[in-house]
């Protein structure tokens, strides 16, 4: 008679009743309901405990909430954040470690070596939108593209412009003809898109960093009358109602999504990595990029996008 | 009336503003394009109505710190209840009476609780957020459903002229009207002018403040609703956003003072053109964000800074020396001394220097 397996004990034995905890930049989008969804489901599942805190897009309400959480008395055993720019909570990460919590750091990426990076290659990412945008246009468009950035801090933002500007140099005959910032708001990007499109009426793609305010830029193509004419792609977390009706109607020509499901698996495998490895906080550091591409109207299929209220309501 | 009346900060500002148009027109192609000329009006619709609401409130000697979490999260709910399912309606008529008790709130803890204005409205704004956010509507941004009425108000043009615009140029002047024209928009200058002898003289000033909140509040929901019919989608994190002191921004830079009792609607609608030429201007050249907001400021601080070299502070009265609202300040002197005895003919000697 074979002895028992060894792994299920010992994966219970390092894993159940550990801590961890989700601080995104906030708790009222789509991305973040969709990590925190699987990361309970996952998590309450080994037998831990999950919490999230919500800083309600506040750069010192998340400081106060991961300070707060180092210093309780049962801190969390694995802290996951999503860091709102390149700098703000580095000290704040660098004394968790120090107290031997493991720092998970999501989607945007910072400077700050964590024990792993989840998320997306923004620089890639940003490649993979030119190369939908240039396909877009084709041969005989206008060759004009115009960009409507986030802002000038957040590292998604920066990295994805890099990214965008790299396909292009390949395409040398292809000009940006503006590049306004969002600041990720719908409205400011509804107005600097009109008016992108009254100085560059020949534009054949738009590039937005971000499904959340491309819904202005969307608007303002469709104000024009050129929605179809004008090419617009943007990136985001797949949702349903955010990206894939959004294809099918036609107000999004491509979307490069964020793949929540294999990032949330990500995040998941790593903590459990983590948490038995026996390895001191703040000695590893890799990078796991999610596998991205661009998606278009002809190639969405019914698992493409998720749906946050289906996910939600644990379906 | 001094010849410094000339350059009250009105006139500075609009002088401001033919300036950067001139020199836009001259130097930025494109600009004096018909579309360009409507989407710069356009762009500041949403703003200009929101500080019609604001500079009602502010001229009375108020402030509405909760008329952008008003806006956006009244826009929410109604979006989040029709697409739960309501009766467009119901869906209204529900939002209507939420958005009206915030307006009457607000004013009760003013009028009546004595709060500041000021901490008022930041606590309820901040409440109406917190609890739309967290009990009524599940996500940040919330879709227009499709074939609603929102949507074909979006994409209504007239003459080339989106909704919008309409919206404004018409809430400017019911507002115009209500504030020049009848007894309670007269109210809202006496009240502003000095409030003590506004209520001597007999004006019900509790009711009166409660009066402007609730118009306030209106208007803000007016404004989201606009803004959602043009986005198809409201993102309450236009709470956290500058878009409030945006409004005061421009009802400061239009020259109504924040010490209440003058100025109108035309320093509104001076000051939303100011500030749309200049997004509009710097957009076409395309000065980053951060820039932006730092010509924005600069442009503040100038125009404040030339108003009072040019219109110092009367030491006496801490009270501008030039007010480009005398003969409304002969209107209020001429019902306070004729409304109440003694106490108003001391106040009308105190108004004339002696």
């Amino acid at each position: 008679m074979a002895d028992d397996d060894p792994g299920p004990a010992a994966y219970s034995q390092a894993l159940s009743g550990k801590r961890v905890a989700l601080v995104p930049m906030a708790m009222g989008f789509d991305l973040a309901q969709g990590w925190a969804a699987y990361l309970k489901r996952e998590v309450e599942g080994w037998g831990g405990a999950f919490e999230t805190r919500d800083p309600n897009w506040s750069i010192e309400a998340g400081a106060q909430a991961i300070t707060d959480l180092i210093n309780s008395d049962q801190h969390p055993d694995v802290l996951v954040v999503h860091s709102p720019d390149l700098n703000s909570y580095s000290k704040l990460l660098k004394k968790a470690q120090a107290k031997g919590i493991y720092v998970i750091l999501i989607d945007n990426p910072a400077n700050f070596p964590a024990d792993a990076f989840i998320g997306s290659d923004w620089d890639r990412l940003g490649q993979l939108e030119a190369e939908a945008a240039v396909k877009a246009c084709g041969d005989s468009s206008s060759k004009q593209i115009g960009l409507v950035q986030g802002d000038q801090v957040n590292s998604s933002s920066l990295y994805q412009y890099a990214g965008i500007m790299k396909v292009l140099a390949k395409h040398p005959d292809y000009k940006v003809v503006a590049k306004p910032d969002s600041n990720w708001d719908a409205t400011t990007a509804r107005n600097v898109t009109a008016t992108m499109l009254q100085q560059n009426p020949d534009v054949c793609a738009i590039i937005d960093f971000w499904d959340g305010d491309a819904t202005g830029t969307s608007a303002s193509i469709r104000d024009a009358g050129k929605q179809g004419k004008i090419a617009l792609v943007t990136t985001g977390g797949g949702e349903k109602t955010a990206d894939c009706d959004k294809l099918e109607s036609g107000e999004y020509t491509a979307v490069v999504t964020t793949e929540l499901h294999k990032q949330s698996g990500d995040m998941n495998a790593l903590i459990k990595f983590l948490l038995q490895s026996g390895q001191p906080a703040g000695t590893s550091k890799s990078y796991i990029y999610t596998l991205e591409r661009a998606y278009t109207k002809a190639d969405i299929k019914p698992d493409t996008c998720w749906d946050v209220k289906a996910l939600q309501a644990g379906k | 009336m001094t010849g410094h009346q000339v350059w009250s900060q009105e006139r500075i500002v609009l002088a401001l503003a033919v300036l950067l148009f001139a020199i836009s027109a001259v130097l930025l192609p494109g600009f004096l394009a018909a579309d360009n000329l409507i989407s710069i009006v356009r762009s500041v619709s949403v703003l200009g109505i929101l500080a019609l609401g604001m500079a009602i409130v502010i001229i009375g000697r108020g402030i509405d710190l909760a008329v952008v979490a008003i806006m956006a999260m009244s826009a929410a709910w109604y979006l989040q209840l029709l697409n739960d399912g309501w009766s467009g309606a119901a869906a209204l008529g529900v939002t209507v009476a939420g958005v009206l008790a915030i307006g009457l709130a607000n004013g009760f803890l003013i009028a009546y609780g004595d709060v500041p204005a000021i901490f008022a409205t930041l606590a309820s704004g901040a409440f109406v957020f917190g609890y739309v956010r967290s009990q009524l509507i599940t996500q940040d941004a919330i879709p227009v459903p499709r074939g609603n009425w929102l949507e074909s108000l979006g994409s209504s043009r007239l003459f080339g002229i989106p909704a919008e615009v309409f919206v404004f140029a018409g809430a400017a002047f019911v507002a115009y009207l209500f504030l020049r024209y009848t007894k309670w928009g007269r109210y809202v200058y006496f009240m502003g002018d000095n409030f003590q002898a506004a209520r001597n003289m007999g004006i019900p000033v509790r009711p009166m403040i409660m009066l402007r909140y609730v118009i306030s509040a209106l208007i803000a929901l007016v404004a989201g609703l606009l803004t959602a019919s043009s986005l198809l989608s409201i993102n309450t994190r236009v709470v956290n956003s500058t878009l409030l002191y945006d409004i005061i921004l421009v009802v400061v830079i239009g020259g109504i003072g924040l010490s209440g009792g003058k100025g109108g609607i035309r320093n509104v609608i001076g000051g939303a053109l100011l500030i749309g030429i200049m997004l509009n201007a710097m957009t076409i050249i395309d000065i980053p964000n951060i820039y932006q907001n730092l010509f924005k400021a600069t442009i503040l601080l100038i125009a404040i800074i030339v108003d009072s070299l040019l219109n110092p502070r009367d030491e006496q009265t801490a009270s501008r020396a030039t007010s480009d609202y005398t003969g409304d300040a002969n209107d209020l002197e001429k019902h306070l001394c004729c409304g109440d005895g003694c106490r108003s003919a001391c106040f009308c000697r105190n108004r004339n220097g002696g």
